[in-house]
C-alpha cells in the first residue's frame, strides 16, 4: 500500500522544486507618475521615458547605466568635415516591432520630424545645429551640422530623439511601435503599462517575458505595495522615511544611487534685490546643506557648490567657497545696504524636496535677517508663474536634464543670469571636440558660476530605489530618466 | 405626478446649462497652460506654439464654449490634451471601476445603518442605543483614509488575504473584481453608515412620537410590528435624502481612497487632469458628476413621491 504512492508523491515533489526553483520572468514596477502618453518625442514627462526608454525605443546613440554614450542603432560612426559632419553605420537585420524593416530613411524622418516647425518636442534644441540628414545607402545616414559640434552624440543619446517608423509615428502617443527589446502591450490608462520580450530583436535578447509598469502616486500606498508583495520594485521609491526599515528587511533590498538632478535654490538675478552679487553671496552662506539634506530627505542626497553632477568627471567641489557661514551672510547683507532686513517671496512647486526644503530655508534665511514668504505652488502654476512669467525672487527645483550647464548661457532662462564671459565659453564648448579641451571648459564654467553666485546650490538628488532582493539588473543610478530593464533578470 | 415630473425636468435642464457655464469659465480662470505643462522646462515658444494649436487652444473662450457643449449635447466628450485619447473612452473605463465601488459602499453601509439604526431607535436611552451612538460618533470622527491604512496594513501587509491596492480587472471573473474593491468599498462605507445610522435613529424617534403611532399601538400591534409596518415607511423621507447626498459624494468624492488603494477610477482621473491642465477632462467629466448628481436628486425626488402619497396629490 505503502509503495503505490511513493512514485506519484516525488514526482510531484520534483516538479515543485523544478517549478521552485526557475527563476522568474515576470516583473512589476512602481513609478509614482503615470506618464500622459508614449511617445518619448512628444512630451517632457519623465515618466514617458521611464516606460520607454532602451525597452520600446532606441536611437542612434544611448546612455548606459553610468550614463556613458554607447553606440544603439548605429554600430560605428565616423566624423567628418572637422567635426561637422557625422556619417552613421546602421546596424542591419534590425526590424520594429510591426515587422517593417529599419532603414537610414526612418532616421531622416524621425529627426526631420523633430526639427520640424510643428514639431512638438519638447528637446527642440538639441537638434538645433542639425543643417540637413542625407540617406548614403539604406544603412548610411550622414548628418549634416550648420557647425563643428561636440554634443551630437549625447544629443542623440537622450529619450526625445529615438526613431520611429513613418508609418507608426502618429499613433505613438497611445500605442508605441519602436525597434528596441520589449514590446508595448497594453496601458490600462490610471493603472498600468504592460510590455513583454519582442522575439525578434536584432541585439542581446532580454531575459523577462513581460513586465508591468504600475503607477502608485501615494508615497504610503507605494510601501504598502512593496510590503505586501504587489510589487517587485520601485527605482524611484517616494517615501524616504522607511527606507531605513525596508534595507533591515532580508526581503528587500535598498538601493542607492545618483542622478542628474541638481537641486538649487534659484535666485532672480534680474530683478532686485537679487540682481546684487553681495546679496546672492549672502544667501549662499547663510544656508545650511547637511540640515536641509537631513532633515528634507532624510539624509540622501549629496552637496553640491555649483550646477554640476558629482558624479561626472568634470566635476569641481565648490562647496567650500559656499560654506554655511550665518556671520559673513550678515556682513554681506550690512555692506548691500539691507542690515535692517529684507522680504522676498519663496515659490515652492510640489516636490517633497521643495516643500519640505523650503521651510528649512525659509528658516535659515530668517536667521541672518531675509524673511521669505513661502507660496505653494502646482507645477502647472510654477510653470507660468515662475518659469515663463519669472515673477518671483526665490524657487527651490532640481534640474533633472544631463549636463545642462548650458542654461546659463541664456540671459532668457528663468533664472535671468547674463554673463557674456560664460556665454562665449558656451558656444566655444559647442564647437569643440577634443575631450581634454572638453573638461577643462566644463570647470571654467562651474568656476563662473559659482563665483557669481548665481543660485544657492544645495544637493544633488539622490535616487533611492526599492527592489526584492533577489531581482538584479535595475540601473542604480539615473544617467537619463529611464528604467531600463534589458539587462534585468530574477536569480534563482 | 406627470406635471411633477415636467416641473423637475425644466428645473435639471437649467441647471445643467448654469452649471456648465460656471464649470468652463471656472477652469478657464485657473493659471496653468496645458501645453506648457505638457512640454516642460526645455520647450521653445515655437514648440509651445505648435501644441496650442495642435490642441485647439488658440481659439476664443466663446468659440471653445461652444464647441465644447455643442459636442456634450451630442455625446462627444472631446479629446484628453495629455492622454490624446476621447474622453468618453476614458470616462467609460473609470466607471467601471468607481460606479461599482460606489454601489459597494453604498450596499454595506445601508446593509450597516439600517439594522443598527432601527436597533438603537427601539431600545432607546438603553445600553444598546448607547453602544450605537458611541460607534457611529467613532465612524464619523475616524478619517477614512488612516482607516483605510489600518485595513491595508491589517489584511494585505500582515495577513495578505487582500493586495494592497489597485484593481485587478473585471476580465478576471465577478469575484476577483470585487475582492480588490472590498477593502476600498469598506473604508469608504464606514463613516457613510455612521451617518446613515444617526439619521435612521433620529428620525425613526421623530416618527415613534407621533399620533398615528400611538392609535398603531392601541389596535393591538405590537412594539416591533408597529415600527416595521408604520413608523419605517415614514421615517425613510431623510434617510432617502442622505443616502442621495451619500452616492453621489462616493462617486465624485472617492479620490483620497482611490489614491490610497491605487484604483483608476473617477477621482483619480479628475485629480490627475487638474494637476496636468487637461482641462477637456476636467471639465466634462466634472459636466458629467454634475449630470449624475442632479439625476439622482431627481431619482431622490420621485422616491418621496413614491413613498409620501401627499407630495404626488398636492401637485395635481
Amino acid at each position: 500500500m505503502k509503495k503505490r504512492f511513493r512514485l506519484p508523491v516525488l514526482l510531484f515533489l520534483a516538479t515543485a522544486i523544478s517549478q521552485a526553483q526557475a527563476a522568474r520572468t515576470d516583473l512589476t514596477l512602481g513609478m509614482q507618475l503615470e506618464p500622459p502618453n508614449l511617445d518619448p518625442t512628444g512630451g517632457a514627462a519623465a515618466a514617458i521615458d521611464e516606460v520607454v526608454y532602451a525597452n520600446i525605443f532606441e536611437g542612434l546613440t544611448r546612455f548606459d547605466a553610468n550614463g556613458r554614450v554607447i553606440p544603439a542603432l548605429a554600430s560605428s560612426w565616423t566624423i567628418e568635415n572637422e567635426g561637422a559632419r557625422y556619417v552613421f553605420t546602421l546596424h542591419s537585420g534590425v526590424t520594429f516591432h510591426d515587422g517593417s524593416e529599419f532603414t537610414a530613411e526612418d532616421v531622416k524622418f524621425s529627426i526631420e520630424r523633430a526639427m520640424a516647425e510643428d514639431s512638438t518636442n519638447a528637446q527642440k534644441q538639441l537638434f538645433a545645429n542639425i543643417d540637413s540628414v542625407e540617406v548614403v545607402d539604406p544603412h548610411t545616414v550622414a548628418i549634416n551640422l550648420t557647425q563643428a559640434d561636440g554634443n551630437l552624440l549625447f544629443n542623440l543619446a537622450w529619450g526625445d530623439a529615438v526613431i520611429l517608423d513613418p508609418a507608426t509615428a502618429a499613433d505613438a502617443a497611445t500605442s508605441p511601435v519602436g525597434t528596441g527589446p520589449f514590446v508595448f502591450d497594453k496601458w490600462v490608462q490610471g493603472d498600468r503599462v504592460e510590455i513583454s520580450r519582442f522575439e525578434d530583436y536584432w541585439g542581446e535578447p532580454v531575459r523577462l517575458d513581460k513586465a508591468t509598469f504600475k503607477f502608485i502616486s501615494e508615497p504610503t500606498a507605494a510601501y504598502s505595495a512593496i510590503l505586501a508583495g504587489d510589487l517587485d520594485a520601485f527605482p524611484n521609491y517616494p517615501a524616504p522615511e522607511n527606507l531605513a526599515q525596508l534595507d533591515a528587511d532580508p526581503r528587500y533590498s535598498v538601493v542607492l544611487g545618483s542622478t542628474e538632478g541638481e537641486t538649487i535654490l534659484a535666485m532672480n538675478n534680474a530683478t532686485a534685490p537679487f540682481d546684487d552679487v553681495r546679496i546672492r553671496e549672502a544667501v549662499a552662506h547663510a544656508i545650511n546643506r547637511e540640515e536641509i539634506i537631513d532633515g528634507a530627505m532624510y539624509g540622501y542626497g549629496t552637496p553640491i557648490g555649483t550646477h554640476f553632477a558629482p558624479h561626472h568627471p568634470a566635476y569641481v567641489d565648490l562647496t567650500e567657497q559656499s560654506a554655511y557661514d550665518p556671520e559673513k551672510s550678515r556682513a554681506l547683507l550690512k555692506e548691500a545696504g539691507v542690515e535692517d532686513g529684507l522680504t522676498v517671496s519663496l515659490k515652492l512647486p510640489p516636490p517633497a524636496y521643495a516643500r519640505r526644503g523650503g521651510e528649512i530655508i525659509a528658516a535659515q534665511l530668517r536667521d541672518v535677517g531675509i524673511t521669505a514668504e513661502i507660496e505653494n505652488l502646482e507645477w502647472a502654476q510654477w510653470l507660468e508663474q515662475v518659469f515663463k512669467g519669472k515673477d518671483f525672487n526665490l524657487t527651490i527645483v532640481s534640474h533633472t536634464e544631463p549636463m545642462d550647464v548650458g542654461i546659463y548661457a541664456n540671459p532668457e532662462y528663468y533664472f535671468q543670469y547674463d554673463n557674456a564671459d560664460l556665454q562665449a565659453l558656451m558656444t566655444e564648448l559647442a564647437g569643440e571636440t577634443d575631450p581634454d579641451k572638453r573638461l577643462d571648459m566644463l570647470q571654467q564654467a562651474q568656476h563662473i558660476i559659482a563665483d557669481d553666485y548665481v543660485n544657492g546650490y544645495l544637493f544633488q538628488l539622490a535616487r533611492t530605489g526599492v527592489a526584492n532582493s533577489k531581482l538584479k539588473g535595475l540601473w542604480p543610478n539615473s544617467p537619463t530618466q529611464a528604467n531600463d530593464l534589458t539587462a534585468v533578470y530574477w536569480e534563482d | 405626478m406627470l406635471h411633477y415630473l415636467l416641473r423637475r425636468l425644466g428645473s435639471l435642464l437649467a441647471t445643467l446649462l448654469v452649471a456648465s457655464l460656471i464649470v468652463f469659465l471656472v477652469i478657464e480662470v485657473v493659471p496653468g497652460d496645458p501645453a506648457s505643462y505638457m512640454l516642460g522646462m526645455n520647450a521653445q515658444p515655437d514648440t509651445v506654439a505648435a501644441l496650442r494649436s495642435e490642441l485647439g487652444l488658440d481659439k476664443s473662450g466663446p468659440a471653445r464654449y461652444l464647441e465644447w457643449i455643442t459636442g456634450l449635447v451630442q455625446g462627444d466628450f472631446g479629446q484628453s490634451y495629455t492622454y490624446r485619447t476621447p474622453v468618453a473612452d476614458m470616462v467609460a473605463d473609470r466607471l467601471w471601476i468607481s460606479l461599482p465601488l460606489a454601489l459597494y459602499a453604498l450596499f454595506l453601509s445601508t446593509a450597516l445603518a439600517f439594522p443598527a439604526g432601527i436597533w438603537a431607535a427601539s431600545h432607546r436611552g438603553g445600553p444598546a442605543d448607547t453602544t450605537v451612538m458611541v460607534l457611529t460618533q467613532l465612524g464619523i470622527a475616524v478619517p477614512n483614509f488612516w482607516f483605510a491604512l489600518l485595513l491595508v496594513m491589517l489584511f494585505a501587509v500582515n495577513l495578505g488575504w487582500f493586495s494592497a491596492g489597485g484593481f485587478a480587472g473585471w476580465e478576471g471573473g465577478l469575484l476577483a473584481g470585487l475582492k480588490s474593491l472590498t477593502l476600498p468599498a469598506i473604508s469608504l462605507a464606514l463613516p457613510q453608515a455612521a451617518i446613515l445610522t444617526r439619521v435612521m435613529r433620529s428620525s425613526l424617534l421623530d416618527v415613534l412620537g407621533e399620533d398615528f403611532m400611538r392609535t398603531a399601538r392601541a389596535k393591538g400591534l405590537s412594539e416591533r410590528q408597529a415600527l416595521l409596518r408604520h413608523a419605517l415607511r415614514n421615517a425613510m423621507i431623510p434617510v432617502l435624502t442622505i443616502m442621495g447626498l451619500q452616492f453621489s459624494f462616493l462617486i465624485a468624492g472617492a479620490i483620497i481612497i482611490e489614491n490610497v488603494f491605487f484604483l483608476p477610477g473617477l477621482g483619480r482621473l479628475i485629480f490627475q487632469s487638474i494637476a496636468q491642465r487637461d482641462l477637456i477632462v476636467v471639465e466634462s467629466v466634472v459636466m458629467l458628476l454634475v449630470f449624475a448628481v442632479v439625476m439622482v436628486t431627481f431619482l431622490i425626488d420621485l422616491a418621496y413621491a413614491w413613498v409620501d402619497p401627499r407630495l404626488r396629490q398636492k401637485r395635481r
